[in-house]
């Protein structure tokens, strides 16, 4: 599978993930998005930023728990918790937000 | 990956068997692993051109090994008892998901290459020949099922259906038509640890943080040690728990008990999985590969006792199968599993379920609760298959129902069961269970969910319940994805040892 983004095809796999992360930039998250019928508000880039900045150190997305208190710190404590991510992200703020950073797939019992 | 079309099934308190619809689930299948997925795990990357031979060859080889895969393929009578147990039978009305006719997709093509009618006149005993259109089949509803083993319970002849799924996989593994979610989640546990790929930085960076919340909630030191030498338990849990809403919760419960109780603990950042897929794809060396961590990272820090977190089939393979796979337990035979035996305390189980871990405690009046923090939950109790079915706890026949059940009356005032048949042996599978927990299944899981529904919906209408407990990753995490289809809060599942972190007593509070 691939998308088209400005003149240029980018390779996802089966689920839509992009398959080399290296290749995302922002028009690239936003066909993402809207695909997945997201509409990017700043709130949303915040948390897309966090799970990069996360990945780039890491090599995996945050918990949900660390992405949580992250949000709440940048955004203010009533929106650090899970349900706030789940209004952002209908489809589960995990595999969501990832997909629209440009991250893989978390896989697990999640 | 917007949220599948499908009708979702209504709730009701008096449910029919449901009328057939022939072929109403073919188009469900899982995406298949590609190359890369493959080989990484020994499998060949794509399927091979003499498949058909291939697969004979191999359920050749896997009736040699296990007798008791042939038993089952002769012994069924078709009498149709478990025709209606099946979860996935009653959320769909597939036929094919009858357990009897699931089974049959690969014990017909059994009796055409192993028997002697069936090679002579196929016609005669309903043997058929492995084409594409039933390796097919076998790939669409062997992923319809959770290797939940309900179906067994009811078998006169005790077939462990389970098993000829697993066959069904091992064969299909076997030939390059592998599953893309259990064979990547293998690949990921075999080279990083886990099955999320959660490298060592990462684990501690979330365990510090969690030092942190625990802090800020108790005001006390409640620590998450990882790779500590010489402490005596190893906690053996799935990394799920690191991760996901609401596993974290207990793994903050596991914490807490060991705070009180004042024992020494650590995880294992080359060991932090409990989970085993092996299991689930009924391959006996990828199961050894997997557990085989544990024994390593059991052996370098020198641990005394291995406690396991609140993982179904994982429990499964350490009850059942660690002692001969790694010589947690006796029965492991080679120098490494008789060094690990004579370094465990076997004055303790080995492995201990964390569950008996707590029970025990708390029988020892070791840990102190305000049951009271928990009056805002009306809770009950979802038994987990593989620990229900395939498992045990305690020194008495049941303690695998009885012990999850006593914590949470020993942490909480508000307990009811659901209804008679959906509950202990007889449970029903969260629907996500035996590796179809991933998203392109959704709809299958959603489906397979309902008779759990229905028993839930029974106590939220009758008496209120408002949070369902287990102690189980994927029954966890598959809940938290189905529950708002059937109109539930997703909040309501969580973990015993959540309910055990609200209420236990830490310091002087």
């Amino acid at each position: 599978m691939a998308i088209e983004v400005n003149g240029k095809t980018y390779e996802t796999d089966e689920e839509g993930y992009l398959t080399d992360i290296s290749e995302w930039n922002e028009d690239v998250a936003k066909l993402l998005a809207e695909q997945e019928n997201v509409n990017m508000s700043e709130q949303h880039w915040e948390v897309i930023n966090f799970l990069r900045e996360y990945y780039n150190e890491f090599q995996i997305a945050p918990a949900v728990r660390v992405l949580t208190k992250a949000i709440g710190k940048k955004l203010g404590p009533e929106k650090g918790n899970s349900q706030y991510l789940y209004e952002l992200f209908p489809y589960g703020p995990g595999k969501q937000a990832c997909k629209i950073a440009g991250l893989p797939k978390p896989t697990g019992c999640i | 990956m917007a949220a599948p079309e499908f009708a979702v099934p209504e709730l009701k308190e008096f449910r029919a068997i449901p009328a057939l619809q022939p072929g109403v689930m073919a188009h469900s299948k899982p995406n298949v692993a590609n190359e890369k997925i493959n080989e990484a795990i020994g499998f060949p990357g794509e399927l091979v051109e003499n498949w058909q031979e291939k697969a004979i060859d191999k359920m050749g080889d896997l009736l040699s090994k296990y007798r008791s895969l042939k038993v089952y393929l002769d012994s069924c009578v078709h009498c149709g008892a478990c025709t209606d147990k099946c979860h996935y039978f009653l959320g769909t009305g597939d036929p094919k998901n009858m357990p009897v006719a699931r089974q049959d997709l690969l014990r017909n093509v059994y009796r055409r290459y192993f028997t002697p009618a069936g090679k002579l006149f196929p016609k005669l005993v309903g043997a058929t020949d492995l084409t594409r259109e039933v390796l097919d089949d076998w790939y669409k509803y062997f992923y319809q099922c959770s290797e939940c083993r309900r179906c067994s319970v009811f078998c006169p002849y005790g077939i462990d259906t389970a098993e000829i799924t697993m066959a069904g996989r091992a064969i299909m593994d076997s030939v390059g038509l592998g599953q893309k979610y259990a064979n990547e989640i293998l690949g990921k546990v075999i080279r990083i640890g886990n099955n999320l790929g959660l490298p060592g930085p990462a684990l501690e960076d979330t365990l510090q943080g969690l030092e942190e919340d625990v802090k800020e909630e108790t005001g006390l030191d409640v620590r998450f040690p990882v790779d500590v030498k010489g402490a005596e338990v190893l906690l053996i849990t799935p990394s799920a728990d690191f991760f996901a809403e609401p596993h974290i919760d207990s793994l903050i419960g596991y914490a807490k008990v060991f705070h009180a109780a004042g024992i020494s603990w650590t995880l294992s950042s080359k060991a932090s999985e409990a989970g085993n897929f092996g299991l689930f794809n009924g391959s006996y060396e990828m199961m050894r590969k997997v557990a085989l961590r544990i024994r390593e990272a059991a052996l370098e820090l020198g641990s005394k006792r291995i406690v396991v977190g609140e993982c179904g089939h994982a429990w499964r393979v350490a009850y059942s199968y660690w002692n001969t796979l790694t010589g947690v337990g006796a029965g492991g035979d080679d120098p490494f599993a008789r060094q690990l035996q004579s370094q465990l305390d076997l004055r303790y189980k080995q492995p201990m379920h964390i569950c008996e871990f707590t029970w025990d405690l708390i029988q020892r009046d070791a840990l102190k609760f305000d049951k009271d923090a928990n009056d805002h939950r009306i809770v009950t109790f979802h038994d987990s298959c593989n620990v229900a079915r395939a498992s045990r706890m305690g020194d008495t026949p049941g303690g695998q129902f009885e012990i999850p059940r006593n914590i949470i009356r020993a942490v909480a005032n508000k307990y009811f069961e659901m209804p008679h048949g959906s509950t202990h042996e007889q449970t029903f599978c969260c629907g996500g269970g035996g590796g179809v927990l991933t998203d392109e299944l959704t709809e299958i899981r959603v489906k397979g969910a309902l008779p759990r529904m229905d028993a839930l919906n029974h106590v939220v209408q009758a008496n209120g319940v408002n949070f369902m407990a287990t102690i189980c990753a994927i029954c966890k995490a598959q809940f938290t994805k189905v529950l708002p289809y059937y109109k539930f809060n997703r909040g309501m599942v969580g973990g015993v040892h959540q309910l055990v972190s609200t209420a236990i007593r830490l310091g002087d509070k």
